[in-house]
Formats: C-alpha cells, sequence, structure tokens
C-alpha cells in the first residue's frame, strides 16, 4: 500500500486505475454498510442449515429445526377444531330447538350456518337466501315443506324429491296440460279461478267455471280454498309469493304443465353438526316459524 | 472598550473547533463526536426541574388510580386497545370520539406554535424527549467518566482495564434506562400492577415484550449514540421552525455589538476589545455541538446552556451578564445600535401570538364543550342489503336492518326501541318470541355495544315509489335521554 496515490483537491486515495488521465477515486462503502452486508450472509448461512432451503429433486433440505409452514398450518387447524369442539360437541347432542334457546350455541350456529349456507346453498337459494324464480326465497314466512326448525333440519336432512333416499319429501303434480287430462279451456278457466283466489285481475266468469275444476282437480293437495297443504308441499295459491311467476301465463304453465324443484339430500353430505347449524340459521332469517 | 481589569483570569480557554460552521460547512458532514460539559446556572435549573417533572410523569402516571365503578378499570390514564376505550381521570372516550385526540393534537400543534413564536424552540431545549433523555444520558455518563476533558482523554486513553470497565457501566446503566423508558410505556396500555407482575413472570403478552424490546433499542441509541444528529437530520422540526421566528421572537443570541471584537488579550494590554473572552465555553457546554457566536441556526435546540456558562465566565470577569441571551430582534438591532432597549409587552403580545392563543383557545373551548355535552348513548342502523326487503305471503313486505345501541354509561340500562314514522310498521327483534310491534325493550350491559337484527315489516306495503324514510328512536326508561338514526325502508318498484 506504500504507493497509494492520493488526489490533491479531493484528498481521497485513488484506486490506482486510470483512463486518459482521469483517476478513479477510492471512495469505498461506509463500514456500517459493509458490516450490515456480511451481517446478512452470515444471516443466510444460518438460515440455510435451520430451515428448509436447498432445493432437491422432489423435494428440499430439511433444516435443523425440523420447521414446515404445512405442519405449522395443520397444527392451527387442529387448534381452531379443538377450540370450536366446545361447541360443536354440544350442538351434536342437541336439537335444533335446544341450540335456539342457547345464545352461545345459537351465535355459534348462525355464523357456521352461513359459512355453510355460502357454500352449499348460495349457488341455488342466493347469498342472501334471497331465492330466484323456481328456488324459494328463505327470507320470506311461506315455506312449502313447513318452516319449523324441526321441519326444515327434516328438509336438509332429506331433500326435496332427492334420488336414491327414502325419506326424502316427494310429490308430484300432474301435468294437466301435456298428459290430457283438462282441456285447454279447462285449464283457462282454473287459471282465472287462482288469479281469483289472490285477488287479483282476472275473468270472473271464467273464474266462476275454474271453481269446479279446482274443487274436483286441485283442492286435495292445494285445498278448497288453495291455501296449500305442506304435507305434499303443495303451495298456498291464496298468498302473494309465487315460485314459478304469478301472471296468467306462469300459471297456466304451471298447470299445463309443472316443474318440480328438487333440492339435494345433505345428510351424508354434511356433517350432521353442519346440517343442524344450517337449520338455525335458516330459521333464523326472518321467516323461522 | 475597556480592557479586562481587576479580577484574576480564571476562566479556562479551550481549544475547540465548533461541528458545522460556516467557514468549513460540506455537503457532507462527517459525524464529530461531542463531549458537552456540565453548566451551571439558572436555565440548567430550569432544566433539572423540567427533566424531573417530565420524566415523573411519564414514570409514575400509569400507577395513579381513579375509581370508575363495578364496569370499568381503575387505572387514571389507559389506552384500552383491546377493548377499544380510552380513559382520562373522569374523561371515557369511544373510538368514534377519536376527534378528542385530533383535537388534542391540533391544540399540541398550535401551542407550539404559540410557544415558538414566543420563546423559540423551548419545546426542543427544555421538554422534547429527545432532548430529555439525552441529558439524563449525559447525566450518568459524567458520573462515570468524569466532565468534558476527563471524558475525551478517557475516548483518546488505550483500552485498559480501567476503561473497559467504565464502559461497561455506563452502557449498563443506559440500558436499565432504556428498558424503563420502554417498560413504562407498555404501563399505559394495560393495567400496570399486573403487567409489571406479569412482565417478570414472563407471562406478559409477547406484544409487551417487543414494545419493551423496541423502546429499549430506539432510547439506547437514540439518547446514547445519536444524540444531536437525531435533531439534526431526523426531526422535521427544525426544518419549520424558521417560518415561526419574527424579529419579537426571544432567541437565545451572542450580542455581538457588546462581544466583538473577541480577545485574549493580557488584562494589563490596552486596546479596544470586546467583552468575548473567547474562551469557547458557550462551545463546550453546547449539546450540539455548536458556536452560538455564528448566530441563529439550525442545530441550535436554544437549551440556553451556553447562556449559562457564558453568565459564569462574564462574572468572573466582572462584566455584565447577557453577552449570550434572550433576545428578540428588535431588542438586539437597537442595541447594536447603541440605544437602550427592554423587553416590551407588545413584542410578545403581538398579532401572530394572539392568532396563536386564540386558535388554541377555540379548540380548547370547542373540545369542552363537546365534551360537557355529549352523548352517552348512540343507535347505528345498517339495512340489509341482500335481499332489500322480503315479499310476505299476507302481501305485506319485510325489511331486515342490523341496529346498534351504544350505552356509553358505567351502568347497564333498559332502552325502548321505537318506530317513528312509517305507519302500520312493526318491529321485531330476530330471535326474539315477542309478537311484532310498534316498539320493543332492550337491555343493554355497561359501557357496552348491543347489536341485534330488527326485522320491520309494513303489512301493507309502501306507497309508491318503492322506499319510505322513517327513523328508529332508542330512549332511556330512567333517564328519558333519547337517540334516533334515520332509516330506509324498501319494496317492489323501488329498484330499476
Amino acid at each position: 500500500m506504500a504507493d497509494v496515490e492520493r488526489d490533491e483537491i479531493s484528498g481521497t486515495d485513488t484506486t490506482g486505475h486510470e483512463w486518459d488521465g482521469i483517476k478513479e477515486l477510492n471512495t469505498p462503502l461506509p463500514r456500517w454498510w459493509i458490516l450490515t452486508f456480511y451481517a446478512t450472509i452470515v444471516w443466510a448461512l444460518g438460515y440455510v442449515i435451520l430451515y428448509p432451503a436447498l432445493p432437491l429433486i422432489d423435494s428440499a433440505t430439511g433444516g435443523l429445526l425440523g420447521y414446515s409452514s404445512r405442519a405449522e398450518l395443520a397444527a392451527e387447524l387442529t387448534q381452531a377444531k379443538a377450540a370450536q369442539a366446545q361447541y360443536l360437541d354440544r350442538i351434536a347432542s342437541a336439537s335444533p330447538a335446544e341450540i335456539r334457546a342457547d345464545q352461545d350455541l345459537l351465535q355459534f350456529a348462525i355464523a357456521g350456518g352461513r359459512s355453510a349456507f355460502s357454500i352449499n346453498c348460495a349457488p341455488c337459494h342466493g347469498a342472501g337466501a334471497q331465492g330466484a324464480a323456481g328456488y324459494p326465497n328463505l327470507n320470506d314466512d311461506d315455506w312449502l315443506w313447513g318452516g319449523s326448525l324441526d321441519e326444515i333440519y327434516a328438509t336438509l336432512k332429506n331433500g326435496i324429491r332427492a334420488p336414491h333416499n327414502d325419506d326424502t319429501r316427494d310429490s308430484i303434480m300432474p301435468a294437466f296440460g301435456t298428459d290430457e287430462v283438462l282441456e285447454k279451456a279447462q285449464i283457462a278457466d282454473v287459471t282465472n279461478f287462482v288469479l281469483a283466489l289472490s285477488g287479483k285481475d282476472h275473468d270472473s266468469a271464467a273464474a266462476q267455471r275454474g271453481a269446479e275444476v279446482f274443487a274436483d282437480n286441485c283442492a286435495a293437495c292445494h285445498g278448497e280454498k288453495g291455501t296449500g297443504n305442506k304435507e305434499f308441499g303443495a303451495p298456498s295459491l291464496a298468498d302473494a309469493i309465487w315460485l314459478y311467476g304469478q301472471d296468467a301465463a306462469a300459471i297456466g304453465a304451471q298447470i299445463s304443465s309443472p316443474k318440480h324443484g328438487v333440492m339435494p339430500a345433505w345428510a351424508g353430505r354434511l356433517d350432521d353438526t353442519v346440517i343442524k347449524q344450517l337449520t338455525v340459521y335458516v330459521h333464523s332469517l326472518g321467516g323461522g316459524q | 472598550m475597556a480592557s479586562i481589569d481587576g479580577k484574576p483570569e480564571t476562566v479556562d480557554r479551550v481549544e475547540v473547533e465548533a461541528v458545522n460552521r460556516e467557514e468549513t460547512r460540506e455537503l457532507y458532514a462527517r459525524r464529530v463526536k461531542i463531549f458537552p460539559k456540565r453548566a451551571r446556572g439558572t436555565y440548567r435549573t430550569v432544566k433539572w426541574w423540567v427533566m424531573a417533572v417530565t420524566l415523573g410523569l411519564y414514570y409514575l402516571l400509569p400507577w395513579v388510580r381513579w375509581d370508575r365503578g363495578l364496569y370499568a378499570p381503575d387505572q387514571a390514564v389507559l389506552v384500552d386497545l383491546a377493548h377499544r376505550r380510552f380513559y382520562f381521570f373522569f374523561i371515557e372516550i369511544w373510538p368514534q370520539e377519536f376527534y378528542y385526540v385530533a383535537g388534542l393534537l391540533i391544540m399540541a400543534g398550535v401551542g407550539l406554535f404559540l410557544v415558538t413564536s414566543i420563546l423559540g424552540r423551548a419545546w426542543c431545549g427544555y421538554t422534547c424527549p429527545q432532548t430529555v433523555w439525552v441529558d439524563l444520558f449525559l447525566v450518568v455518563e459524567r458520573f462515570i467518566e468524569g466532565d468534558r476533558s476527563a471524558r475525551i482523554r478517557l475516548e483518546r486513553a488505550p483500552w485498559t482495564l480501567s476503561k473497559i470497565g467504565k464502559l461497561i457501566a455506563k452502557h449498563l446503566i443506559w440500558l436499565v434506562i432504556a428498558v424503563g423508558t420502554g417498560g413504562a410505556w407498555i404501563f399505559y396500555f394495560a393495567d400496570a400492577p399486573w403487567l409489571a407482575g406479569a412482565l417478570f413472570s414472563g407471562e406478559a403478552p409477547m406484544v409487551a415484550y417487543s414494545t419493551v424490546g423496541i423502546l429499549t433499542a430506539t432510547t439506547y441509541i437514540f439518547a446514547g449514540f445519536m444524540r444531536e444528529q437525531v435533531c439534526i437530520y431526523m426531526c422535521p422540526w427544525p426544518r419549520i421552525q424558521a417560518a415561526m421566528f419574527d424579529e419579537n421572537t426571544l432567541l437565545v443570541t451572542y450580542n455581538d455589538w457588546r462581544g466583538e471584537p473577541r480577545s485574549r488579550h493580557q488584562m494589563s494590554q490596552p486596546g479596544d476589545f470586546g467583552d468575548c473572552v473567547d474562551c469557547n465555553q458557550c462551545v463546550v457546554v453546547c449539546p450540539m455541538g455548536i458556536d452560538i457566536r455564528d448566530g441563529q441556526q439550525l442545530e441550535c435546540i436554544t437549551c440556553a446552556l451556553c447562556i449559562d456558562a457564558c453568565n459564569t465566565v462574564m462574572e468572573k470577569f466582572g462584566r455584565p451578564r447577557g453577552l449570550i441571551s434572550y433576545t428578540t430582534l428588535t431588542d438586539y438591532t437597537e442595541r447594536a445600535a447603541g440605544k437602550q432597549a427592554k423587553l416590551n409587552w407588545h413584542e410578545v403580545v403581538r398579532p401572530r401570538t394572539i392568532i396563536y392563543t386564540a386558535l388554541w383557545a377555540i379548540a380548547g373551548l370547542a373540545m369542552l364543550a363537546v365534551l360537557a355535552m355529549r352523548d352517552r348513548l348512540d343507535i347505528n342502523v345498517l339495512h340489509d342489503r341482500n335481499p332489500l326487503f322480503v315479499q310476505l305471503s299476507d302481501g305485506g313486505v319485510r325489511n331486515g336492518y342490523t341496529v346498534k345501541v351504544l350505552n356509553m354509561v358505567q351502568q347497564p340500562r333498559d332502552f325502548v326501541l321505537s318506530l317513528d314514522g312509517l305507519e302500520g310498521g312493526l318491529l321485531s327483534v330476530a330471535g326474539s318470541d315477542e309478537a311484532p310491534a310498534r316498539s320493543t325493550i332492550l337491555r343493554v350491559d355497561a359501557d357496552k355495544v348491543r347489536s341485534v337484527r330488527v326485522f320491520v315489516s309494513a303489512p301493507g306495503g309502501v306507497a309508491a315509489g318503492g322506499r319510505a324514510d322513517f327513523r328508529f328512536v332508542v330512549k332511556d326508561r330512567a333517564s328519558e335521554e333519547t337517540a334516533a338514526r334515520e332509516a330506509v325502508f324498501h319494496a317492489a318498484g323501488g329498484r330499476k
């Protein structure tokens, strides 16, 4: 280092590199920066030894600490499950009514039910359980198969017209038109009668003719006054809620060639505790009876 | 000016270069280590007292108790982040009342402007935590290593056992103070006696330990090593302060009209000399390491220790005090021109300070008024978005709301929740088996928010347009205290 040349003007050593008489000053990085840099290297070495770091062909070095983010996640999930277990155990042995009566369980079940609903039920019934044409709104007070806790529970477990389930809710409305049970004129008459049941605009002469048709063909399930029958999932025709539409065309089409909703049976697909939580959640939406 | 006469010269003259002198100022300033000498005098005494009061407040305040009854903590000053409450003696603040804190910050800001426009950087010189803790660390440093010259000697001395021992002792005490500083901070956020026990038994939450760790590090590094660098390079205040000064601000000023030409002449030597004997005592006591005789500069925190140092010297020479003094530019100019000038009241009471005082007082009074009249009951309403409304089988329409009733007193209360408007509308609380009615009774626990789902049904729907405005009203059954919130009822036809 004896022949290090010092630049006169700046008072800084030069590196000895020179281009066309221009000499490079030696201004090294600050020592704290260099030390920090070395510290990161030391840190990296320690990290490689302690933690998974070097990729192998189908795995990676494990590291002395045996750390694994996957194992950490599994531990956290186990922990979360254990935290929920105290509620889930009680829900498993309680009826939906007992769950609703217990504030703690109710809160837990509503939260859990909401979560299970958005995964399993929302595709048909909507994120807010508001339903759609052909898919019932679960917020309202009109229930095809009953809106009590036990009835909702039964519907959830066994489904509606669910294949491969002997306990499922099942009923078929005859296709009065396509099966030629009724004449077209009769269907038009009974359509007017149904319109009249809920006080909609209708042809009163046709409705009077339709009354007889209704009594002969429909009243067995829908009731003499059209108020429906939850035994058969027969909807009330005298209220303001219509699953498949409330104008003459939609009602006529439903008489002529009825559509039938199908809901899966959730027993076997979902854990019984989840079905109970769903029951309580759906019941809490405002229409529960 | 007359030559220095009378008393024998007993003042140490020090050869010292002030940092960042104008003549040698460069874009890159290498740090020069500063060894501030102990000063004695009026301002040093004031600073001791300020230090005692501020540190005393900081360390002791969390331990003051304040009884609030059964339902609230009994710590006088507590920031309860977990429960989102802030307690300050008889005042309790909920998160939505955070504007009080904003108001306090405004008052602190305007107050800072006010003090700065009158007294210069009094905040920096006396009360800033950086100044106070550097002062405290310097006390330790002086106690172990001695005063300035001893410290310089020690710095240059070879590494001996004695030097290593002194350094270890100093840093240990610094670390203890730093840990104590971080430790005191967290007591503002939890019950202090409980947390103190938990800290030592290792049961305190991790965030407590990490906070103590971070504040220990910042205290140790800022007050032990970075010191004046924090003020010069990290703090924005020195860059703003110049806008707060004017010609009537009392600033630490070297009265060069009296001091110059400075001289180190013999006492017997005749000639026209100023009062400054060029002893550099003002430089060596300066914690920022500057020379006040260079005039106002960004580094000066106006701690006034140079005034103390200079006064001591002037007394020894039988000269009047105040060669360096708190002086306004106006007075300085007059005196420099040979006139008599005393600090005049209208130099302090001037439009700038009047406006600052007025702003400060308005903010304070407004906060007091709001505080005195604030409600301890509130209601929030959130309308269901999906579904917006529900068609009922009887032709009616139902809307769902999340209603939150805020009971902000330390007693459980019963409230009547009712509908105002929406003719024929009935409400019911989800989960309750009561029949829908115009009103219902809600019990809310002390100092709690109760959130309920409320269904409102209008049997006949609503008029054309598909929406109706109404209000939820909540009323304390005992005191009649009332709060209300606007709400909207939707029905079919409201959406396009």
